[in-house]
């Protein structure tokens, strides 16, 4: 699959589910071409803000669309990676802030 | 000191769009740092940077951007700019 590919996907998907990506394309191109790289790594697509652990169960909180998504964009307008985001956030009537890590510690790969 | 002379060390991964702007960011500035993408590292070799990471920044998030004896963490460009000393 293509960056491009993946892109129209996403992109439909976000749609169907009330969100956006981020408007940034040349930004979100990054980001799935991150994605594409850590499924042929790691054989899914994990975070690619994140330090996989290479593991999918390990990863399975952070296999995009990340369970912290959520919360995330009614928190703050966008995702840890600012790939998905609020239609408020991308038309900027939301402030765009940067969004803490919401995965808990002791899940996080620190070694 | 000048910002053009800081020290200025990025801890970043190689897939991560935060990291990609930064890096793109020091490069537009004009500015030499030295990068460590920890995801291709061997695992011996990301033992040992994971280990100064969580000294700089005990969350381990990437970027984690080091200029001098200051830490910024994420790509947050104020930030980066007062570290920077401007």
């Amino acid at each position: 699959m293509t960056p491009e590919q993946l892109y129209d996907i996403l992109a439909k998907y976000a749609q169907s589910q009330g969100i956006r990506l981020n408007k940034d394309r040349e930004f979100v191109m990054d980001i799935m071409r991150g994605l594409l790289t850590n499924e042929q790594r790691y054989g899914y697509r994990s975070c690619p803000c994140r330090l996989s652990w290479g593991d999918r169960e390990k990863d399975r909180d952070i296999t995009c669309p990340c369970v912290y998504r959520d919360p995330d964009i009614k928190e703050y307008g966008s995702c840890y990676c600012e790939l998905y985001v609020s239609v408020e956030w991308n038309e900027g009537t939301r402030e765009h802030r940067q969004v803490p890590e919401r995965r808990p510690k002791e899940k996080r790969r620190t070694i | 000191m000048t910002a053009k002379k800081a020290k200025i060390r990025l801890y970043t991964l190689s897939t991560c769009s935060h990291c990609i702007r930064t890096k793109k960011f020091f490069k537009e500035e004009g500015i030499d740092v030295e990068f460590t993408d920890v995801d291709l590292l061997t695992d011996a070799e990301r033992e040992k940077v994971m280990e100064e990471v969580r000294k700089l920044n005990p969350d381990c998030s990437f970027p984690t951007i080091c200029i001098d004896d200051k830490v910024v963490v994420g790509f947050n460009e104020e930030r980066i700019r007062k570290a920077l000393g401007e």
